[in-house]
């Protein structure tokens, strides 16, 4: 019988009797990483990676949280359980399960560029592995990070010469700490309250991050100009940004590779930087696998799923709640 | 690029303070229409881009969908190029304008050949210039707004002169913005005095004799110069138009130089007003032939003067103007052509709103309200003129395909196509983009995931349940269109929730109102 199945709470591993991110409150859930729409409130308990705790306890509160460290292997109703890192953000990981010699590997979200700050992507062999999509097409096929970050940073320095405010809209668990990571010595990086919230809880378990300055109704106007202001998707349209007079924003997210992208969202510049694998990625990390069965979740699932199989890759596409990364900043947002 | 037209415009000032003076008169002539003749057909372009890059051809469909542009996708989705090329774009232009007399081989290789020598968004461009067609959001008069700030130069002389004749291989920039191959001293416009749309009850306005009522015409809103013995039409978005009408060129004899017109452009037969799809017929052509011009003729409906006998007049009072532009019309020897917008007459608001209620009857708008006393302004300016639109047409239709937007949208279904009913069938009129909140979106998103019956590539056949109103602005013949028919600017009005599928209207229904504008007016 199957390791896992798909049900309308979420992934279910009927051996260990336990599920992997549900949507739905159950007994234990197995946790791949801190975006709100991979973890509810209202479950039992939870097992996931150490650099994940402080997240769930930070976002849900007080919570049975049991935490394993990377690929150390504990076992629950005679199934195997390790984590493996999934590149996508700090402390996200792949699920690996084994039973009775079967290995199946859910891997939530992952990327397989190292981004300077999460632990990198391991491949995994298994006989399942369960994918997300995000970017399953093509067309999605990002620069190499240093690139990205050049592009970036000269358009820091545009911005200045123009007397403009450096505005940067990234996710606050994951996005922004790569930026803030990634544009360190460029400037003073101002945070908006839910990124400096987390960073705190991230400093308290430990990870080191670089030094921000937490932005409050007392930060003058003047010292955000020279400086970077990072701030969530959640405010990219709001009054606050409206409200400094010269500001440029820039959207870090991989929707910016195409233009219709761009558009949507009425930015200033796009920069495709993602937690997400690309096309290559996904299909590099795939194959790495071996798996004899994919399984693909959230995003292009029916394009990618068809393309695996015309590749000799069996696969099939399954619903999941997952995918909406957004809502995980106005669950921040709400709460502060 | 940012959507933004302002940066839009200050990003082609940074352009031509920087660029190879040899690019600039091509870069001005592509975004002008300009362009060379094709070299390549698309259908190969893409074809060897599907070769190149070892995709199934339906998941390059996938990708096309999904960028909504095709050098776009192709630019996305070709290997990495094995090194960077240094060319300027007039040497890439005069290259591929060489390729013409070569064949299928030889094109080939030069574009693959191109292709990996040029990064992503330098294959975007490279595509669009060998796929003919350069229209990335920016149009000619954002371009001529950045070559006036970039020169000092008045955007209106800057507009004659790229709309004049030139080649790109044979001017140089200065001498093309300077218009010294035009006499941009006779050719241009005033800005247009434009008016605030009627929210208000009229009376609102004040008394009724102080006011002038017009229709507001259907057509294109267009001034016309005569100076120093040439003619120039031009469009309300300050375009150059002279050689699309030429039933208007008796205007150079029969116009006095330094007379200047503001009116409508209409197709006009027998004295009437068509409707404004007939006109379409003859919008944005480079050749008109013999059936358009009998079956689209055109007419002028002036509305104003603004100059005559060389002194602008716009500062003297509307009663007065219209006084004189009533003399210059009726001086002119060919009748029925160039004519008097009529007014209005009408004693009470009362009585104003009743004829406005006949307004499509003549293939009108609605009404228009100018102060007699008002002074021709530059631009909007509330309180002196005042557009009285009568409400669009509205048809209830049931959605039957959804199909997910791109980007960001890519995993909502937000763009949906509508049907009436044809006896036993549906048959579909009209697509529209969601004009719905986002609470609606997910609803509506919702129902299609639950409801879909059918897939077809990116679009799901859905359940004939829910019911939006269409609102839209015209209807018009269409033989590409299995209807028979294509509506003018359809959008979402409503999702009639109220409403159950077996209540929308039918085709019957449609096919009555197009019979109805396309009747000659009452």
């Amino acid at each position: 019988m199957a390791l896992i199945t798909f049900t309308n709470k979420g992934i279910y591993c009927k051996q260990g009797d336990f599920y992997i991110d549900p949507w739905l409150p159950v007994n234990l859930a197995v946790t791949t990483h801190g975006h709100a729409d991979h973890v509810k409130w209202g479950n039992k308990a939870y097992l996931c990676h150490e650099l994940t705790k402080p997240i769930l306890q930070h976002r849900l509160g007080d919570l049975n949280i049991q935490t394993l460290p990377y690929r150390k292997e504990i076992n629950i109703n005679g199934v195997k359980i390790s984590l493996y890192p999934a590149g996508h953000v700090i402390g996200s990981a792949q699920i690996r399960l084994e039973y009775k010699g079967e290995i199946c590997v859910v891997s939530g979200d992952y990327k397989v560029e190292y981004d300077g700050i999460s632990t990198a992507f391991e491949p995994v062999k298994c006989h399942t592995f369960v994918s997300e999509s995000t970017f399953g097409l093509p067309i999605y096929k990002w620069q190499p990070q240093q690139d990205i970050f050049n592009q970036i940073r000269n358009w820091i320095s545009i911005n200045r010469d123009k007397n403009q405010t450096t505005v940067l809209i990234a996710y606050s668990l994951g996005k922004a700490q790569r930026l803030m990571s990634g544009l360190t010595g460029y400037g003073d990086m101002y945070v908006h309250s839910s990124i400096a919230n987390l960073n705190e809880a991230f400093l308290k378990a430990g990870v080191i991050l670089p030094t921000t300055i937490p932005i409050t109704p007392e930060t003058s106007k003047e010292s955000l100009q020279k400086g970077i202001v990072i701030v969530p998707p959640a405010l990219a349209e709001g009054k606050w940004i409206k409200s400094l007079t010269n500001a440029a924003t820039g959207i870090c997210s991989g929707w910016m590779q195409v233009r219709a992208g761009r558009r949507w969202r009425s930015a200033d510049a796009g920069f495709a930087l993602s937690d997400h694998a690309d096309w290559p990625g996904l299909l590099s990390a795939i194959k790495a696998t071996e798996a004899e069965k994919v399984f693909v979740t959230h995003g292009y699932s029916a394009i990618f799923s068809k393309y695996l199989n015309e590749i000799g890759i069996e696969a099939e596409e399954v619903k999941t709640q997952y995918g909406d990364e957004e809502e995980e900043d106005n669950v921040e947002l709400n709460k502060v | 690029m940012s959507n933004k037209t302002n940066d839009k415009m200050l990003a082609l000032v940074d352009y031509f303070n920087e660029a190879d003076d040899m690019d600039k008169p091509y870069v001005i002539a592509m975004f002008t229409g300009k362009r060379p003749k094709r070299p390549v057909n698309t259908s190969l372009i893409k074809q060897w881009a599907i070769e190149l890059c070892n995709l199934p051809e339906w998941l390059f469909a996938e990708c096309y969908h999904n960028v909504g542009d095709l050098s776009e996708t192709i630019a996305l989705i070709l290997p990495p190029p094995a090194s960077i090329s240094n060319r300027k774009l007039h040497e890439w232009i005069n290259d591929l304008a060489l390729l013409n007399n070569k064949d299928e081989a030889f094109k080939k290789q030069f574009i693959i050949k191109a292709w990996d020598s040029l990064e992503t968004s330098e294959r975007f461009i490279f595509n669009k210039l060998i796929s003919g067609n350069f229209r990335i959001g920016v149009s000619s008069k954002i371009l001529v707004n950045a070559l006036a700030k970039q020169s000092d130069i008045e955007s209106s002389k800057i507009m004659h002169s790229i709309m004049g004749k030139w080649l790109p291989s044979e001017i140089n920039y200065s001498d093309l913005i300077n218009g010294t191959h035009v006499n941009t001293d006779s050719s241009w416009p005033y800005p247009f005095c434009l008016a605030y749309a009627l929210e208000a009850v009229p009376s609102s306005l004040g008394e009724p004799w102080e006011w002038q009522a017009e229709w507001k015409w259907d057509g294109i809103r267009g001034q016309i110069v005569k100076r120093n013995g040439e003619l120039f039409i031009w469009s309300r978005g300050e375009e150059l138009v002279t050689e699309q009408f030429p039933e208007l060129h008796f205007l150079l004899q029969e116009l006095d130089d330094g007379t200047v017109l503001d009116g409508e452009i209409l197709s006009v037969k027998d004295g009437k007003v068509q409707a404004f799809s007939i006109l379409q017929q003859r919008l944005n052509r480079k050749t008109i032939n013999k059936n358009q011009l009998n079956d689209a003729p055109i007419g002028f409906y002036t509305y104003d003067l603004l100059e005559y006998q060389g002194r602008d007049l716009r500062d003297e009072l509307l009663s007065k103007r219209r006084q004189s532009l009533e003399a210059v019309i009726s001086s002119l020897k060919t009748k029925n052509v160039a004519m008097l917008s009529p007014i209005v007459p009408f004693n009470q608001w009362d009585e104003l709103a009743k004829l406005r209620e006949s307004s499509r009857d003549l293939n009108s708008e609605g009404i228009m309200l100018k102060k007699l006393g008002s002074l021709y302004h530059s631009g909007r300016k509330r309180g002196d003129w005042w557009k009285w639109k009568i409400n669009p047409y509205t048809v209830d239709t049931v959605m039957i395909y959804a199909q997910k937007g791109s980007g960001r949208r890519a995993n909502f279904y937000t763009d949906y196509t509508f049907a009436v009913r044809d006896g036993d069938q549906l048959i579909t009129i009209a697509k529209a983009y969601s004009g719905l909140t986002d609470k609606e979106i997910k609803e509506v998103n919702a129902f299609v995931v639950k409801n879909a019956i059918e897939k077809f590539g990116p679009v799901r056949t859905v359940k004939p349940e829910l019911v939006f109103e269409i609102a839209f602005e015209g209807i018009a013949e269409s033989k590409r269109h299995k209807a028979g028919l294509a509506l003018r600017f359809p959008r979402i009005a409503r999702w009639r929730k109220d409403k159950k599928a077996d209540e929308i209207n039918t085709l019957d229904d449609l096919r009555q109102l197009l019979q109805a504008t396309l009747l000659p007016p009452i």
